[in-house]
């Protein structure tokens, strides 16, 4: 009783939660259901796929979908489904991590340079917005010559990728609120620069910068694919849903199973991700925020 | 004694000067109360004694900020820092959006015993609730569990004054600061103000533009117009024979309730801006006394006792107010 009563309290201080508001309409609810589920697949894939995704079985190779490979194999005969969700794990890591970096340091950036000004401003902005210059593509080449092919350059290169986004956008939300009264009036309090930017500017400036984030993973998975699809990303035998579409196109008449089901794995997980994170602009309601970064 | 002394101050931004030769002191337990129309300086005055003008593009070019015997003018930062919101509070003219969105009131006001009086939390916040207590707030303990946006502009207002009171300062620099509340909470909010002057002596500058407000709380006042002081004096000698046509024009303003059956009156013309502040004496455009000298030379202060005026006909008899 008292259990369930302390559930229910969480559920409804969560429903409460802007975050929680996002999952309340119908599309926010089945958006946000399968990121959480996919989520839930890719920590316990090594419990859930029925097969290793490095099991080779030449012998059945490029099989048709059926009992017990339910989405077909692959020309090393290994189980489709097992390196789809294995692969959810690596497309979601790897997306995710280079976002976190890529927000990290975005927010810095974009907190010391819009509180700042100046100089510095001047110079952080002309520097990231260099890097805005270069083609995703060529950023990962760059690393890739520089680390070697694998996830750690996929990693930075998407970090890369999307540093301006956050940059850009930390700044403009900082340069908007300096010039809020409370925050006036917490410089007449006598506040030191740090805790006006840490415990007044920042707070109020993270909303926007959480969503972007949150919908760049939805980007940043469809770049981790595109560089795995080119081979600069997962090395073999890593499963990654880009590497797998790539291998796919080879047998792209004689067995499209192989291509369909990791890119129907990326469209779905780039819808939904692009509409929850739509539902959680609504909820939070920092549409009009999110202009002129 | 004198807490604070401001004499002769002058600020510029860049070329243009806004402000000049504004003088005044106020002591423990004074109220001295600064007035003018909007664009008179009046809240540039408090920016200037805050140490907020670099913030702001602008810098003290003449004349000296007192403070219980230390000039500011010369302060570093982060020593003034110490006195923001420590030594000297501000109350500014917005309560409604003074403070932070997503913090409960009371770690927003515990923040200032914590930086300026080194309190733990826990002090800090016993500290806020006996604040909020003498500031008439019922149930202090409930309202710092709230957010800003569930309490009204009156409310809000009192929260402010908690924190520039919280660090116990020996001057409040209260700027408008019932501008954008009702009557009704205007005059509490005054009452209050008053009644903190006389329980912790501390010594207020009060701006306003509303003369009934000095009349009935000041001690002193500075009558302000165009960046200039223009008028000084305690608050009888002023109200009784103002000598600037200004200040007698300001207290003609002032309603006088249901049996003067006159049509309200106001002063004809504007403020001049920064930009082009008359020459000669800068209110001579729209003053009814104006004679051709006004327009060229600019005024002296003419100091009578603990009065001054900067008006060239000032010992002469001018025509008191009806």
């Amino acid at each position: 009783m008292k259990v369930s009563g302390m559930a229910a309290r969480s559920l409804d201080a969560f429903a409460r939660m802007s975050i929680g508001r996002a999952f309340a309409s119908g599309v926010g609810m089945v958006a946000g259901g399968f990121l959480v589920l996919l989520v839930l697949v890719a920590v316990f894939a090594p419990w859930i796929a029925p097969f290793d995704y490095a099991d080779q079985n030449l012998m059945n190779a490029n099989a048709a979908p059926a009992w017990p490979h339910l989405l077909g194999t692959d020309e090393f005969g290994r189980d489709v489904l097992s390196r789809v969700i294995y692969g959810a794990r690596t497309s979601l890591s790897v997306s995710a991590t280079a976002i976190g970096i890529s927000m990290a340091a975005g927010m810095t950036l974009g907190a010391a340079a819009g509180y700042f000004g100046g100089m510095f401003e001047r110079v952080v902005m002309t520097v990231v917005d260099l890097t805005w210059s270069f083609p995703d593509i060529l950023l990962a080449l760059i690393f890739v010559a520089i680390l070697g092919p694998g996830l750690t350059s996929t990693t930075f290169a998407i970090a890369i990728a999307y540093l301006a986004q956050f940059t850009r956008l930390t700044r403009a939300q900082i340069v908007r609120l300096k010039r809020e009264t409370f925050i006036e009036a917490t410089i007449n309090l006598g506040a030191k620069p740090s805790h006006i930017l840490l415990k007044h500017l920042m707070p109020n400036a993270i909303a926007p910068v959480i969503v972007v984030g949150i919908l760049a993973i939805g980007d940043g998975i469809v770049l981790e694919a595109t560089l795995g699809f080119f081979g600069l990303g997962a090395q073999p035998p890593t499963p990654s849903w880009g590497a797998m579409m790539s291998s796919g196109t080879a047998q792209l008449f004689l067995s499209p199973w192989v291509i369909i089901f990791p890119g129907v794995a990326v469209a779905v997980t780039v819808i939904a991700v692009n509409l929850f994170g739509d539902e959680l602009i609504r909820a939070l309601d920092i549409r009009d925020r999110l202009r002129g970064a | 004694m004198n807490m604070l002394n401001v004499h002769n101050l002058g600020v510029a931004f860049g070329a243009v000067q806004p402000l000049s030769g504004v003088s005044f002191s106020v002591g423990k337990g004074e109220t001295l109360g600064i007035v003018g129309e909007s664009g008179s300086g009046k809240s540039l005055t408090a920016m200037s004694v805050m140490g907020l003008l670099p913030l702001i593009g602008g810098r003290i070019t003449a004349g000296t900020v007192e403070f219980d015997g230390q000039d500011l003018t010369k302060l570093p930062e982060r020593a003034y820092r110490k006195l923001r919101g420590g030594r000297i509070g501000l109350i500014t003219q917005n309560p409604m959006t003074s403070l932070d969105p997503l913090k409960k009131i009371g770690p927003q006001v515990d923040d200032v015993a914590i930086l300026h009086l080194g309190m733990t939390a826990t002090q800090a916040r016993a500290r806020t609730e006996e604040i909020l207590g003498t500031l008439r707030i019922p149930e202090p303990a409930l309202i710092c569990e709230r957010y800003p946006h569930q309490m009204s502009g009156g409310m809000k207002q009192r929260i402010v004054i908690a924190m520039a009171l919280a660090a116990d300062p020996d001057v409040l620099i209260a700027d408008e600061p019932t501008t954008a509340l009702d009557v009704t909470v205007q005059a509490q909010i005054i009452r209050l103000l008053d009644d903190l002057v006389k329980q912790r002596n501390l010594a207020l500058v009060l701006i306003t533009h509303d003369m009934s407000v000095v009349a009935q709380t000041c001690d002193k006042v500075v009558v302000m117009y165009a960046g200039r002081a223009v008028e000084y004096g305690p608050v009888g000698a002023i109200f009784e024979h103002p000598r600037h046509p200004y200040t007698q024009a300001l207290i003609a303003c002032i309603p006088r309730g249901l049996a003067d059956t006159a049509r309200l009156s106001g002063i004809a013309g504007t403020v001049p801006t920064v930009m082009n502040y008359p020459k000669g004496c800068p209110f001579h455009p729209r003053c009814a006394r104006a004679e051709p000298i006004c327009a060229t030379d600019p005024p002296e202060l003419s100091i009578n006792g603990d009065t001054g005026a900067a008006c060239h006909f000032a010992e002469m008899p001018h025509a008191q107010p009806a």
